[in-house]
């Protein structure tokens, strides 16, 4: 108690809150009293040490918004092509104008070869078709019970095509390239929707069943890109423990879900996924898998029938290499670049997921 | 010299955490920094740390009362930077023999060393805040950090009056100078 009455009276004295009697009184005992006089030298080193780190916490704030700030305004460019020096704005103009041709092209391309996939996807699965069978008739049963949802929501599947599964999918190229399971890719076509329930047509312009991954393309007039995807991917592997959070479409509406890094490999060992405690519904298929930090370290892609919270996801390094896979594939898909740039490391979870929902696609497939 | 007061006033600014001053030599300087990290083995993640890294230096050598810059914020902010950038190839074993860059540049191996050991003590400290649990952490961070007052912090945590919550700040104090002191004289 001695301490603490101590402690307050020097507090007061070096911030000058004494009354002048006061202080003198105090200053005497300073003077008298080695042990006080060593006290106050050390607790206003003490507190300017506080001052220190308290300012280094804000001008490292004001360093991190003003960061943001011009990189939104785009005096600051973090993507694109290696730049010389003063030339960045300028350079970054040119090449928008590529990327908008490429990509344009690259619509066209991906048409044909969506085309192609079908085509190929039809007579690879055939031994399969029974397989298949089953699930479209649960897929049928659910739809009786969605019957009224999928009504509204038909517009853009083509007239004579029905809707086969659903799940997630997240942006990793600003241009509208998604990624998503392949499992959930059943039938000929795909359409997406944004977190505000718009659709988008879409293509199907890679389709890698060993990896259980998929790209999507979206083919839109309406598709207006996002200024920048928020979140890199990541390539090394995540530790054991990891906090992680994921969005998805397990209904209608984006939903937010967490959990933890449980196994560094996936069912049976299965070294492309991850173990993850996490509640993942029928749905939340392709969706991301976050880290704290807002980076994609997998895709949630099968839960354990058996256990309640089990689920798996594909790491993110796969989705580095299918990118891969998909610029070998076709020069048109050179000019696709994953995300460099991570913005959301010591924000807020609701801020984070207020930026990453616009990025989280529903993805819902159909077939004739 | 007009543009030597310009500096000075943006020095000002950036010693008083002013944002629009730090905006003004963000603009002006980051890309030339940028440009050296790419071209030198380095990504956008990497410039944009190094960078900031040199803006905090620069904000710390603002701060003490001796303090003159006698040269351009550019050079300087270049000269810290390319020390920065060296270090951490060295460190990563990424180093390849030579830098490319060819801008002047002035000698800033002080006032790095000082800033090291500034981040030292501030690690110190943030490892001490952190391992002091809840409330006291939050408390502390709430009066020293947030500069909140000991009415508004008491309704916040719940105290029955200001006299407790100064009380219990005090404890808490005593708790967190025991802990950093331990660290920072072990560090000396």
């Amino acid at each position: 108690m001695d301490d603490i009455l101590l402690l307050d009276a020097i507090e007061r004295y070096l911030n000058g809150e004494m009354s002048a009697e006061e202080r003198a009184y105090f200053e005497n005992l300073r003077n008298t009293t080695p042990e006080i006089d060593q006290m106050v030298v050390e607790h206003n080193m003490f507190l300017h040490q506080i001052a220190d780190y308290s300012a280094n916490i804000a001008i490292k704030q004001t360093l991190h918004e003003v960061h943001q700030n011009l990189l939104e305004r785009g005096d600051l460019n973090e993507g694109g092509a290696l730049s010389s020096k003063g030339k960045v704005i300028q350079f970054w103009n040119k090449y928008k104008r590529v990327t908008a041709i490429a990509a344009s092209v690259g619509g066209v391309i991906a048409l044909f070869i969506s085309g192609l996939a079908m085509y190929f996807s039809t007579a690879v699965n055939d031994p399969k078709l029974e397989q298949l069978g089953k699930d479209l008739e649960v897929v049928k049963k659910n739809q009786q019970y969605q019957g009224n949802i999928i009504n509204e929501v038909t517009s853009k599947i083509p007239m004579n095509a029905r809707l086969l599964s659903g799940g997630s999918g997240f942006l990793v190229d600003v241009k509208g390239y998604i990624v998503t399971n392949a499992h959930i890719l059943k039938g000929t076509g795909a359409i997406v929707v944004n977190s505000e329930g718009k659709e988008f047509k879409s293509a199907i312009v890679l389709i890698d069943h060993i990896k259980d991954l998929a790209i999507l393309k979206i083919n839109d007039d309406e598709y207006e890109p996002i200024k920048s995807i928020p979140y890199t991917i990541q390539k090394s592997n995540s530790s054991l423990g990891e906090e992680i959070f994921t969005l998805g479409y397990p209904r209608n509406e984006i939903v937010y879900g967490m959990g933890y890094l449980s196994a560094k490999t996936g069912f049976n060992g299965d070294s492309l996924s991850y173990q993850i405690q996490i509640s993942a519904n029928p749905g939340n298929s392709g969706g991301p898998v976050f880290n704290k930090n807002g980076e994609v370290i997998g895709v949630l892609s099968t839960k354990q029938a058996q256990a309640d919270g089990v689920a798996f996801a594909v790491k993110s390094r796969n989705i580095h290499a299918i990118i891969e896979d998909l610029k070998n594939s076709d020069t048109a898909f050179q000019k696709v670049k994953l995300p460099s740039k991570s913005s959301l490391k010591g924000v807020e979870r609701k801020l984070q997921i207020n930026k990453l929902e616009d990025c989280v696609y529903f993805v819902k497939a159909y077939g004739k | 010299m007009k543009g030597d007061t310009n500096e000075q006033a943006l020095l000002k600014g950036l010693a008083h955490n002013d944002s629009k001053a730090v905006e003004l030599i963000y603009k002006e300087n980051f890309n030339m920094i940028q440009s050296f990290i790419l071209n030198n083995n380095g990504s956008y993640d990497e410039a944009r740390d190094v960078f900031q890294e040199a803006m905090i230096a620069l904000y710390e050598k603002s701060q003490t009362d001796s303090f003159v810059l006698t040269c351009q914020i550019k050079t300087y902010l270049y000269s810290v930077c390319r020390r920065l950038w060296l270090k951490r190839l060295q460190q990563m074993g990424r180093f390849t023999g030579s830098v490319d860059g060819f801008e002047e540049t002035v000698a800033v191996e002080e006032d790095l060393e000082t800033h090291e050991k500034r981040n030292a003590e501030f690690a110190i400290m943030d490892r001490a805040l952190n391992s002091l649990g809840e409330p006291c952490k939050s408390l502390l961070q709430g009066y020293y950090l947030k500069k909140m007052d000991m009415n508004a912090l008491a309704a916040e945590f719940g105290y029955t009056n200001a006299d407790n919550a100064k009380n219990q700040k005090y404890k808490c104090l005593m708790r967190l100078k025991k802990l950093f002191f331990s660290q920072y004289n072990i560090g000396e």
